[in-house]
């Protein structure tokens, strides 16, 4: 006979929740004797110095323990994650202290292990209480036959009551897993809530984290663009050079060749030289050495020398900007020189990257056709997301008929 | 005349010793870094050092830099730059202290052999050869003041002055007569108030101190 897949699943559920809620008893009982005392003290004397002197200092010391110990059941019995508040400050100063005390929100955990602790035991004694009572339900037969023969009669109505022990034990532990769910769900939602971050605060982290993790994207993606500039750089660039010289050795060298053999050798040297001269580009548009080596300025008269239409160039910068910005900006002008040159059918273009303050403004304007536009998927899309991952603004001014004019403001704040 | 080459792609050193075999030099020492070319210069004390800009351990400026420490070391040894891309800033860097005797070409003009090993031979005999395609960028910075007043034609001379072409090399490639040539290269220096210096390469001098090139 086997187990229906579904009925395993719920007995084991409930078991993992039951067994969760009795591991909360203990911990959450464990202010009452404290307070109770306290109580019990200002009853008996109505001595309220002792009271609190002696059950404060209690309390203040037993919260943090209780709390890495609700932390751990929730994670190790149900696998749920109530974070950590506020670390503990480098340095002592009042000032970290005030900030670490604000961000541990200390009277909510003080409130749930001192007024929520006893009620969430309560409700989870009831729960144990039910589990321990379906139990015994459903075995009443076995109870009932365990006793001798002769007192059974004297039992008047067992036969009766039996049965409905039975179906009543059936009926609670048919509900257990969803009670016990339930109380375990409720209970961790509230731990969240009073012993976790505040909204707030999450959304604070979360947005830490996703600063953090795109400032890393955005390296890892330089770094590779970097890796395969060199990749190429050191191989096909360099072997396409090599077979662009030995067909010019040959053609050189070789004045005796017949004039059909010179013939086809000097056309496949001419497509050699093609081949290097349009992967430099390629490759140079990935990520060139020298930006990285001497910055901004200098990659950028390669690339407007290299522009087949004039250039204006001028650059102000104070000092070199941060490297991702080096990086997006280069590449803003790179691919607005491109589209100038071969979507707008431009005669001349304007670069100007300018440092103000902590902005380095870039701005490329062309006398092209106009009619640019940034929200059509075009080259001009990519532009305006790689701006975007700095936080940098871009704008597109394109009129139909020129000129276009983009301009991209990018935060490099050292 | 003997020459060392410095270069780190193992398949492109082979080519580049055949073209200056077929050029008449004799490649004594190979290098694949800048600290091996250093040695070799110091043990062959060579006519020409042949060496490529990006070379291990960094692969942006090892080249330029091994440039400017043997010029600084052994006074007066031609050097010629390679590179898959020519940047201007190492231009300026090569010709800050001296114009003679130095080249800085594009890599892909090794495959044009005549040219190359003609530009090599110009550098060898303390001349100059500069890829156009610095030219360009280094005009490009100068887009102001005095150059404006050249016309188009000037400014072609200018350029191939800067690579360092002679007035025959010049006449050729813009097919004008030699007469005419000089007489652009004199309108040229009236236009820029150049002084005149004594040395044949004094044109290269004045043009590339007046493009910025000697901007430290």
């Amino acid at each position: 006979m086997t187990i229906p897949a579904g009925l395993s699943r719920a007995v084991l559920r409930a078991r993992r929740d039951t067994g969760f809620l009795a591991a909360g008893v203990l911990p959450h009982l464990a202010l009452v004797p404290v307070w109770a005392w306290a109580a019990a003290t200002v009853a008996r004397t109505g001595n309220w110095l002792l009271a609190v002197s002696v059950s404060a200092p209690l309390v203040l010391l037993g919260t943090p323990v209780l709390t890495a110990v609700q932390r751990a059941r929730y994670r190790m019995l149900i696998g749920v994650d109530v974070p950590r508040l506020g670390a503990a400050p480098e340095r002592w100063t009042w000032a970290a202290i005030a900030r670490w005390l604000a961000a541990t929100r200390p009277w909510r955990k003080i409130g749930y292990h001192l007024l929520l602790g006893p009620l969430l035991a309560l409700l989870e004694l009831l729960v144990l209480a039910a589990a321990a009572a379906g139990l015994a339900g459903v075995t009443g037969y076995a109870w009932a036959w365990a006793l001798p023969t002769r007192i059974r009669p004297d039992r008047f109505g067992y036969l009766t009551q039996l049965p409905v022990c039975t179906v009543g034990g059936i009926l609670l532990l048919c509900a257990l897993p969803w009670t016990a769910r339930a109380a375990a769900r409720a209970e961790a939602r509230l731990a969240s809530g009073l012993l976790g971050p505040s909204q707030a605060q999450r959304l604070q982290e979360r947005v830490d984290q996703l600063a953090v993790s795109r400032t890393d994207l955005i390296e890892a993606v330089d770094a590779e663009r970097r890796r395969i500039e060199r990749d190429l750089h050191d191989g096909t660039q360099q072997r396409l050079v090599s077979l662009a010289v030995n067909l010019g050795l040959a053609i050189a060298t070789r004045p005796d060749l017949p004039s059909d053999a010179r013939e086809v050798i000097e056309k496949a040297h001419l497509e050699a030289k093609e081949a290097i001269a349009e992967l430099d580009d390629l490759v140079r548009g990935l990520h060139p050495a020298v930006l990285e080596d001497r910055g901004l300025d200098a990659a950028l008269s390669g690339l407007a020398a290299r522009t087949p239409l004039p250039v204006r160039l001028r650059v102000t910068l104070d000092e070199r900007v941060a490297p991702k910005v080096e990086s997006v900006a280069y590449f803003v002008i790179s691919e607005a020189l491109t589209n100038a040159t071969k979507h707008a059918n431009a005669m001349r273009a304007e670069v100007t990257v300018r440092q103000v303050g902590e902005v380095l403004r870039v701005r490329v304007t062309d006398d092209g056709l106009g009619g640019a536009d940034a929200s059509s998927g075009s080259g001009l899309t990519g532009l305006a997301k790689r701006v975007g991952s700095l936080d940098g603004a871009f704008r597109v001014s394109s009129p139909v008929g020129g000129p276009t004019t983009i301009t991209a403001e990018l935060p490099c704040a050292r | 005349m003997r020459a060392v080459i410095a270069e780190d792609s193992v398949l492109l050193r082979v080519g580049l010793i055949k073209v200056l075999e077929a050029g008449g030099f004799e490649v004594v020492a190979e290098a694949g870094d800048a600290e091996g070319l250093l040695a070799a210069v110091a043990e062959h004390q060579p006519e020409l050092a042949l060496i490529d800009v990006r070379m291990p351990p960094s692969f942006t400026d090892e080249g330029v830099r091994a440039a400017m420490e043997i010029r600084r070391r052994w006074p007066g040894t031609p050097v010629v730059l390679l590179s898959q891309y020519v940047e201007e800033r190492y231009a300026a860097d090569l010709l800050s202290a001296n114009t003679s005797g130095v080249g800085y070409l594009l890599k892909q003009r090794v495959a044009d052999v005549a040219d190359f090993v003609a530009a090599v031979r110009r550098v060898a005999d303390g001349g100059t050869a500069l890829d156009p395609q610095v030219i360009a960028q280094l005009l490009l910075r100068r887009d102001s003041d005095p150059l404006a007043r050249l016309t188009p034609r000037e400014r072609d001379v200018l350029g191939l002055m800067a690579e360092g072409r002679s007035n025959a090399g010049i006449s050729q490639s813009l097919v004008i007569s030699e007469s005419a040539v000089a007489k652009h290269i004199n309108n040229i220096f009236a236009k820029l108030d150049l002084p005149v210096a004594d040395a044949d390469h004094r044109r290269v001098l004045a043009v590339l101190r007046f493009l910025g090139a000697s901007r430290a």
